[in-house]
């Protein structure tokens, strides 16, 4: 095996007058552009004129369809519905207006490209590159101008004025980030409370089933079932409705007492009714998948899955702890309440959250 | 520019021919003030070479373009307001329902502006397409070694437009405030809050206060059609001067070389190939839109922060995110009363990395190999085997991490199981990418090997021979003079070599570990196993200089 092929790491220079070289006997020589090979409608007048005839076809198609787009904003009404097959029911309007908008934009660009390629010209001609680097004379001259100005200016010289202006130059951004400040609150311990902090033993608070607006007696929850809460006082129409429902929101399972496998968690239920909250301890999604079989939920975002018999511990996914309980009981009407807080805070996981 | 000015103005300042018609009069007009000959000059019949990779970038300034024209259109209608209002619109199925205006704007502009949902569906086609073609063109360059002196520059222009546009999309994704994006807000909600000790401050000055609030909606509007297309536009006009200014790389070819650059000119070939391409691009986006419906806000409903619907999936570039964030496991780590959310955090920092690593690799080569010469003739892929395993290698890396984002869909489409889906991904994460680099640096050498032998040995004709004692064999054709040149083109580089151990005083010289580390990593990319040697003229005389066929 020869070498002479590699013996550096510099390019084969590329010769353009390859045949040349090719007598000499290169056999993979560069041996010159290729001569045009004529297409046929170069030399063909009737193919030309038929190529002719094809773009302007085009064209005209694409006028046509521009009609048809303006037509169908006219006659379709905005909410007719049509059956198409095999995509099945849409809109009229937006139907037809995106195929003829379509059609008459596909049409002109068919027939650019059509044209440019059987009657424009195709011959390939080859261009110069030039030299991107500047050659030594500019370039010293260039650093020559360079150091003039420097000098002139005293930049380097007068050292207090470069260094206080290095340093007023480094200041004033800070007024850009202080003006940032009112962007948001501080967090203070806003994370660590919900909506439902405001319930003791003594002054408690009603769960109210999410779909009923009503409160809940321990008999509207049964095995296998799982019901969405908020709390008592919370509406819909509240101006914090969302910031508090991101917070507040609880689901209610009925775990049978000789499925319940942790007695603390149990003790924060009410007759084997655990209130957890519905916000997953990920990223924040609602939990919205229970397999009563298993007592399984299942965030759909990423799949976290927690055992709500077991303290709603994490058995897979990317979650990092257990749902936050909610300690329930019942008032003396019978209905379901919260006598205090979740027992962590809920949600995602941040900096400040004492485990 | 013709004759500098003389004195008075007796005398025409010019020689320049009378203007012959209203049309160079008029560009006589505009060349006094702008230059405009001097800037056409070298411009109206640039060339450009042929090749069909070529149009890949075309597909991304065309679909930034029609991003754009919708863009301002859709902002004519839509309200980026979180105000709550109860909707009476005419889409029957909300009525009644809560919703923030931002979603009924939405609904306005779906089901009450005439051509309305065409363009919501247009801006949303393109987005997809853009981000696509934007990686598709990205891949191009890498495995073309496009990238490579002078270019390195405007690969990372290329590079920040592919990162911006995803964020920008993931913004205009979220602007309707509907049930799905109101979860991928809730999602960076999470991801924020992982941020150690500065998580909570981020994310209420980021909200406005606790999530949702009523400030991200507009906020995310003004960068969305602001800040971050004002910043691309730059860019993109950046990326095309440079373009421009470089002339465009071109494949090995008979009558190619590093100093030349054959092609069709700008006037009027790629005007009207190029030209015309943006209106395909924009027709089959249009028609796209007529067919088939992307981001149904109307099905999923109004954002609540306790409500969610299953198959919850970001717009497909934001998959390889969602799969980070799904195969992590959930590890919190306690420190002294504070809660470090590695489970978050880490995929929140393997995100940016994953496409950090392709960005900087033109960097890592250059610096591996040393070479510092410009290179305006592309590569073929299988002629650089270790950066075709690499880039690979990062598209399996990609692709693993979509389907880590799909795993909920793979698992119900595919009735498998959703765990293993997971487990399979978080051990693909390391092992796929290995493989498949190895696999692909094979495949590479595979490809080397036969163009050698169509070099050495000619073409398989199809044509079978029967010779005098009745053997068949095959009639191998000779390749013609420019295919022969093609296939050899290309350069080996040999890799870099440490200097002797001890020089020639028998002193042992020391060599630094950067410097050892370049050397072995230099010996990876062109040491032995990387490359089949070229066929050399000798070998090719040889075999041809007919001893019969072989």
């Amino acid at each position: 095996m020869s070498h002479d092929m590699s013996k550096d790491t510099l390019p084969e220079s590329h010769d353009s007058h390859g045949t040349e070289v090719a007598a000499h006997g290169d056999p993979f020589a560069d041996p010159g552009l290729p001569a045009h090979e004529p297409r046929r409608t170069d030399i063909d007048e009737r193919a030309a004129q038929r190529a002719e005839r094809q773009v302007s076809l085009l064209f005209i198609l694409s006028m046509l369809s521009t009609v048809g787009f303006i037509a169908s904003f006219v006659i379709f009404p905005i909410d007719k519905i049509v059956y198409i097959f095999p995509i099945g029911h849409v809109s009229a309007l937006n139907f037809s207006l995106g195929l003829t908008l379509g059609v008459a934009l596909f049409c002109i660009g068919a027939g650019a490209v059509h044209w440019a390629r059987t009657l424009m010209s195709d011959h390939e001609l080859p261009a110069e590159r030039h030299a991107i680097e500047a050659d030594d004379e500019v370039r010293a001259d260039v650093i020559e101008q360079f150091k003039t100005g420097a000098a002139e200016s005293g930049f380097g010289r007068r050292k207090m004025i470069r260094n206080t202006l290095i340093g007023s130059m480094a200041l004033v951004p800070l007024s850009g980030v202080v003006l940032l400040r009112d962007l948001g609150p501080l967090p203070e311990d806003k994370l660590e409370h919900t909506g439902w902090d405001e319930a003791t033993p003594a002054k408690p608070i009603q769960l109210i089933n999410m779909n009923t607006n009503e409160p809940m007696k321990p008999e509207d929850i049964t095995v296998g079932s799982l019901s969405f809460a908020k709390p008592e006082g919370l509406e819909e129409d509240a101006h914090d409705f969302q910031v508090q429902i991101a917070k507040d929101a609880l689901m209610l399972v009925r775990i049978a007492p000789g499925d319940l496998k942790d007695k603390q968690s149990a003790e924060l239920g009410f007759e084997g009714i655990l209130a957890y909250s519905k916000i997953c301890t990920h990223v924040g999604c609602p939990i919205s998948l229970y397999e009563q079989q298993t007592h399984h939920a299942l965030c759909p975002c990423h799949q976290s899955t927690f055992d709500l018999a077991d303290g709603a511990r994490v058995i897979f996914g990317p979650a990092g702890h257990p749902l936050p309980q909610l300690k329930i009981t019942v008032d003396e009407k019978g209905f379901l309440v919260a006598t205090g807080d979740f027992d962590e805070p809920v949600g995602p996981s941040y900096w400040e959250r004492s485990r | 520019m013709t004759a500098s000015s003389t004195k008075g103005a007796a005398k025409p300042a010019s020689t320049r021919a009378k203007p012959a018609n209203k049309a160079e009069s008029a560009a006589d007009w505009v060349d006094g003030r702008l230059g405009l000959y001097t800037l056409a000059k070298s411009n109206l019949r640039k060339i450009f070479p042929d090749h069909w990779s070529f149009m890949l970038g075309e597909i991304c300034l065309y679909t930034f373009i029609i991003i754009i024209l919708t863009g301002v259109y859709l902002t004519l209608f839509f309200n980026p307001s979180m105000g709550e209002v109860v909707y009476h619109g005419s889409y029957a199925p909300l009525d009644g329902i809560r919703m923030s205006e931002a979603y009924a704007s939405t609904l306005r502009i779906s089901f009450e502006v005439r051509g309305g949902l065409l363009i919501r569906q247009i801006h949303h086609w393109a987005a997809i397409v853009f981000v696509a073609a934007m990686l598709v063109h990205m891949m191009r360059v890498f495995f073309t070694g496009a990238f490579r002196k002078p270019r390195e520059i405007n690969w990372l222009f290329g590079f920040l437009l592919l990162f911006l546009g995803m964020f920008d999309g993931f913004m205009g994704y979220s602007l309707p405030d509907d049930l799905l994006s109101g979860t991928g807000v809730r999602f960076m909600e999470g991801a924020v809050l992982a941020v150690p000790l500065v998580g909570t401050y981020l994310q209420m000055f980021l909200y406005g206060g606790e999530f949702p609030g009523t400030d991200i909606v507009p906020r995310f509007f003004t960068i969305h059609v602001l800040l971050i297309p004002g910043i691309m536009l730059g860019l993109l006009v950046a990326h095309l001067i440079l373009v421009f200014y470089h002339k465009h790389t071109q494949w090995a070819g008979p009558g190619k070389t590093e100093k030349n650059v054959v092609g069709m000119p700008l006037m009027p070939v790629y005007m009207a190939k190029a030209g015309g391409f943006f209106f395909l691009v924009f027709g089959i986006i249009s028609a796209c839109s007529a067919i088939a419906t992307v981001n149904p806000i109307w099905a999923y409903g109004p954002y609540r922060p306790d409500q969610v619907s299953t198959d919850a999936q970001p717009d497909w570039y934001m998959g390889f995110s969602e799969g980070l964030i799904r195969i992590m496991p959930g590890w919190e780590i306690g420190l002294w009363g504070h809660t470090l959310n590695l489970g978050v955090f880490v995929p929140l920092m393997v995100f940016p990395l994953v496409l950090v690593a392709i960005a900087v690799y033109p960097f890592i080569e250059s610096w591996v190999t040393g070479d510092k010469r410009e290179h305006h003739i592309l590569d073929r892929p299988r002629n650089a085997p270790v950066r075709t395993g690499l880039g690979a290698a990062w598209i399996s890396l990609y692709l693993v991490l979509l389907i880590g984002g799909g795993n909920d869909l793979l698992a119900t489409h595919l009735h498998l199981s959703l765990n293993d889906i997971t487990y399979f991904v978080r051990v693909g994460f390391f092992v796929v990418p290995v493989i498949t680099f190895f696999v692909t640096k094979r495949w590479c050498l595979g490809l080397q090997r036969r163009d050698k032998d169509k070099v050495l040995h000619g073409r398989e004709t199809g044509v079978i021979k029967r010779l005098p004692h009745g053997e068949f064999v095959e009639v191998h054709a000779q390749l013609p003079a420019a295919k022969l040149h093609t296939y050899t083109a290309h350069e080996q580089p040999q890799p870099l070599e440490l200097p002797a151990e001890f020089d020639e005083n028998g002193v042992k010289r020391k060599v630094g570990v950067i410097a050892k580390t370049r050397a072995k990593l230099s010996q990876g990319f062109y040491g032995e196993g990387t490359q089949i040697p070229k066929p050399t003229a000798e070998e090719h005389h040889e075999i041809t200089s007919g001893h019969g066929h072989h």
